[in-house]
């Protein structure tokens, strides 16, 4: 065997003649085929009904009880009535060297064939030409309408019609399948270095961690009396399952102590395609007296594009309380996004050390306008009412406050 | 007579020289990819012959005045051309730089398993600053390309044109060629481009809707609340759009414009690889018409049209005859239309043609839901045009469903419908699957999304025959149905609902098998799926000479079935060719068996 070593070397030259790979089987490249067999024409096909299911819808993992398999191919080969020549056949002249978009070299023997095509051009030997007409393509463009497919077809643009109309079929793999190493690349580089690779190739495609930090809000709040402060961020690191999830939220007034700052550790399993399980503990720093509360809640997007947070909080000294956030994203321009919230507070009983009354406690009721200079970086106005209900806000009377009020809000929203 | 690459002496000397120059300045585009290149000629430096060294290293990319980090081949990108002839042997020594394994991929090659290329499947792998030696004899021709598959190394360079000449007359006659490597260039890492998907599936999609928003879509009030309540965003055309990607045409940005020549009246083949990572492009010559010639490397019979969409990994070989002398703009607009990669043909250096402004950006109607087919009575959704219809007036109901109307009691109301209906499939419907089709038809004989209503003749599969019968006339003995699943929001993908790193069970033929293969399209994304080691005819009508391809795009919502005979023995890679997709695990491994030499 002569080998050209060089590589900068004339390509479309002289390359040897080499012995032919045989194991391998080329489709579509037959050409020039000397004596081509016509092709089965069966017109007495029966034309069969629209694409039937398959019968049975075995999982193909299923392995098969040794099902016989008839060992030679089946003689008929897809017999269906091909290709009757398109009605419209283009009115022009056979492909000659002067069409424009005669791509294809045109042998003399390719002429005498009845070449309606105009942009027909492929070389054809001359045994191809025997096959008869049902090599016919009339009109490039009259792929659409082709005989194969029996059912009259009104209406072009249907997607209903499968053309497959016969399919056999669906079934388990052959018992052959299951024969021989189970991994072929063992076979030549040895288990040991396969099984890492194999490995890798695993958590590369699906397995990844991944993160997200967002802080939703940080925001001064200006508002009668002495204006405050809030944040609200949250963070997760996992996989597309489950994910290590951490919030925190506090506020306060400026020149005060904290008023009310909180931290949950949650462990985040999804549960179906938008909304994740939550479960885990959550701390609360301030205010006195501190509470640790297990915590268990649901986040996710609903229907419609809501993004919801709820969650019942059970605390070390056994309150019951709950919490439940709803916010919507509105997109004004790709930059501008106006974001409708809803909180509301809930408790099962009375924690007077708290300030808390048991029913609808109190709730937030407000509107964030960002702007996104990046997508990641968003500084934002808004305006929110919040107040107390219930016997909370007689707790908050009683301590000098109002039940309620209103919060103009200036702050940035960021992820990353 | 059919190499007769008539050129023009002056023009391919200064393409010479120009390619010269550019490697003696340590240019990063090989010669045939070089701006004003005259085409593929015997005397450009090619990769050529029996014996071939490629070295994977890292490279500095220039685009857009703007300079990043890339992963090349020979220091070069796009990686260098290939060119080799059908029936030779060819050896080639691929050298690692780079601190992290590497392979490569020769995409659409038949080669035995242990060369396909794809570590822990085929190999494992060409270790950080080591070396691998392929070795396979080359038993087809056509156009064809290589990449990485490890990682995420495609995205950042890794990818180059593969170009095999028959061993006997090449069907398809011209008088010059260009190789279109196109392709999507980011300055984000890759990695910081699936984090940030995985943060925020609609991250880089910079045409949502909007309530202010000049752009207004031609959707019913029902699509709007259908795709709202679903969850699901009619704008999510592309995962990673233009507000990442630089969209490269042989290496060279809309700016650099590379230019190709060539002499009115020639006709010139046209090359054409979706090298891209993950962007799906609409391909056109505005003012020149396309005779399509082959796909995937395999002949097709000539079909003329204006444009066509090309996925992932798939190949076009056009020839086009601009018989006037001026340029013509090469346009690749991405499927979401927010940006494009541009190049010009022209005569002569430095001509231009103007460069058509995007078109309006698409949205995905109730045929990409999986919805196409619901109303099997006297009318369907596909003629109806919902897109035309406006106004939300539909009600149907009133437009009385024929008998065959499905488990759609007395009112037909899409709102109620089971978009996520389990008992439709044989695999756990879990979180990574947001949707299961109710109604996929098949969609060979659409031309990709937006593409419906150009105005003139874009190329769908069923215009596709092959040029010579398919070979193995068996019909298959067996189907096996494949569901292409996802969760936009999470930005998972999966197939059959598993993600590879779940260790699904194989996909098993038994050597020499011939199946029908049908993939099912519960997602709203166009999926360019991909073989390895075989080849497939796509059932579109034409029995016999069905299209011969190795990858194929599914439409979101609908279904397309092939034909293969399992004649590889080995274990072979099965993927989505959207870079993203596959990382999040859109890929299978298919076991064809028995080995050679075993016992069947």
């Amino acid at each position: 065997m002569k080998r050209l070593s060089i590589a900068l070397l004339a390509t479309a030259l002289a390359t040897p003649a080499l012995a032919q790979h045989q194991g391998h089987h080329m489709p579509g490249h037959s050409m020039p085929m000397p004596k081509a067999k016509p092709k089965p024409k069966s017109p007495a096909a029966t034309p069969k009904p629209a694409a039937k299911k398959p019968v049975s819808r075995t999982k193909a993992a299923a392995r098969p009880a040794a099902r016989a398999r008839p060992k030679a191919p089946p003689k008929k080969a897809s017999a269906k009535p091909v290709g009757k020549p398109t009605a419209k056949a283009a009115p022009k002249p056979a492909a000659s060297a002067k069409d424009p978009h005669a791509g294809h070299d045109m042998e003399p023997a390719t002429l005498s064939r009845p070449a309606a095509d105009p942009h027909a051009g492929h070389s054809m030997p001359q045994g191809t030409a025997s096959s008869g007409q049902d090599v016919q393509q009339a009109d490039p463009h009259a792929g659409h309408d082709m005989g194969t497919a029996p059912a009259p077809q009104a209406d072009p643009h249907a997607g209903h019609q499968m053309p497959m109309a016969d399919a056999p079929p669906v079934a388990p793999p052959p018992a052959g399948a299951f024969s021989g190493p189970e991994h072929a690349a063992d076979t030549v580089f040895g288990p040991g270095q396969m099984a890492s690779a194999r490995e890798k190739l695993r958590k590369e495609h699906g397995g990844m961690t991944t993160y997200k930090l967002l802080v939703d809000q940080l925001e001064g709040r200006i508002r009668s009396g002495r204006d405050g402060y809030r944040w609200d961020a949250q963070g997760w690191i996992g996989g597309d399952i489950d994910k290590l999830w951490l919030k925190t939220e506090g506020e306060g007034a400026f020149g005060e102590a904290v008023e009310q700052a909180e931290v949950q550790a949650l462990w985040s399993h999804a549960i179906d395609p938008w909304f994740d399980l939550q479960a885990g503990i959550r701390h609360d720093f301030r205010p006195d007296p501190e509470r640790t509360h297990f915590v268990l809640g649901v986040q996710g997007l609903a229907p419609y594009w809501f993004e919801v947070d709820g969650a019942a909080f059970l605390s070390n000294k056994g309150d019951v309380t709950a919490r439940i956030e709803v916010e919507y994203d509105l997109r004004l321009t790709q930059k501008l996004i106006l974001q409708p919230r809803i909180e509301f507070d809930l408790a099962a009983q009375d924690v007077p050390e708290l300030g808390i009354g048991s029913g609808l406690s109190s709730g937030e009721l407000g509107a964030r306008l960002r702007y996104e200079i990046r997508p990641e970086f968003a500084p934002y106005v808004g305006l929110e009412y919040e107040r107390a209900f219930g016997s909370t806000a007689d707790f908050r009377r009683a301590g000098g406050e109002k039940a309620g009020g209103w919060n103009l809000l200036l702050g940035v929203r960021t992820w990353f | 007579m059919h190499h007769s690459l008539s050129l023009e002496r002056r023009a391919l000397l200064r393409a010479a020289t120009l390619g010269g120059l550019g490697l003696g300045l340590g240019g990063l585009f090989p010669a045939w990819a070089q701006s004003g290149t005259a085409g593929l000629a015997p005397t450009l430096p090619t990769l050529s012959g029996e014996d071939i060294n490629l070295r994977v290293g890292h490279s500095p990319f220039t685009v857009g005045g703007r300079s990043g980090h890339a992963i090349t081949l020979n220091g070069v990108l796009p990686a260098p051309l290939i060119r080799l002839r059908e029936g030779q042997n060819l050896r080639l020594n691929v050298l690692n730089d780079l601190d992290e394994d590497t392979s490569i991929h020769w995409h659409g090659l038949l080669v035995p398993f242990q060369m396909d290329g794809v570590p822990g499947i085929s190999f494992p792998g060409i270790p950080a600053r080591g070396s691998f030696t392929y070795e396979f004899p080359i038993v087809q021709s056509g156009t064809y390309w290589y990449h990485s598959h490890s990682g995420l190394q495609e995205q950042m360079g890794h990818y180059g044109p593969m170009i095999i000449d028959p061993k006997d007359v090449d069907p398809v006659a011209y008088d010059r060629e260009h190789v279109i490597v196109l392709s999507d260039w980011s300055f984000f890492h890759p990695h910081q481009i699936f984090s940030k998907l995985k943060q925020e599936g609609g991250f880089f999609n910079r045409q949502k809707q909007t309530l202010l928003g000049g752009r207004e879509d031609e959707m019913t009030q029902e699509e709007r609340m259908m795709f709202a309540r679903m969850r699901m965003d009619p704008t999510d055309i592309a995962d990673v759009t233009e507000a990442a990607y630089t969209f490269l045409i042989n290496g060279h940005g809309p700016r650099e414009n590379w230019t190709g020549l060539f002499r009115p009246g020639e006709r010139v083949r046209l090359r054409i690889i979706n090298a891209a990572a993950q962007t799906i492009f609409n391909v056109r010559i505005p003012g020149l018409a396309m005779t399509v010639v082959a796909s995937d490397g395999q002949n097709v019979r000539p079909v003329l049209v204006d444009e066509f969409q090309i996925g992932n990994a798939e190949t076009y070989d056009v020839v086009v005859q601009p018989s006037d002398d001026r340029a013509f703009t090469f346009v690749a607009e991405t499927i979401d239309r927010a940006g494009m990669g541009r190049a010009t043909l022209a005569p002569r250096m430095g001509m231009t043609a103007p460069v058509p402004p995007l078109r309006k950006r698409p949205t995905l109607g109730m045929k990409d839901m999986g919805m196409a087919g619901m109303d099997h009575g006297a009318m369907n959704h596909g003629a109806m045009n919902h897109g035309a219809m406006g106004q939300g007036s539909m009600d149907h109901a009133a437009m009385g469903h024929g008998s065959a109307a499905p488990a759609a009691a007395p009112v037909m109301d899409h709102s109620n419908m089971n978009m996520r209906d389990a008992s439709k499939v044989t695999f756990p419907v879990g979180v990574g699957v947001d949707m299961i089709a109710p109604n996929p038809v098949d969609r060979t004989g659409d031309p990709g999304i937006g593409l419906e209503d150009v105005g003139h003749k874009v190329l769908t599969y069923r215009d596709l025959v092959a040029l010579t019968p398919n070979p193995d006339k068996r019909a298959p003995t067996r189907a096996i149905e494949i569901h292409l699943t996802g969760n936009m929001e999470r930005f998972m993908w999966s197939i059959d609902g598993q993600t590879l790193s779940e260790n699904p069970e194989p996909i098993r033929f038994e050597l020499n098998e011939r199946v029908r293969v049908t993939m099912v399209n519960d997602t709203m994304m166009t999926h360019p799926m991909h073989i390895h080691g075989h080849f497939f005819e796509v059932v579109n009508g034409h029995s016999g000479d069905h299209p011969v391809k190795h990858t194929v795009m599914v439409l979101p919502g609908g279904k397309l079935s092939f034909d293969m005979t399992a004649d590889a023995p080995g274990d072979w890679a099965f993927h989505c060719h959207l870079l993203y997709h596959m990382h999040a695990g859109m890929m299978r491994i298919v076991k064809v068996r028995p080995l050679k030499g075993e016992a069947a």
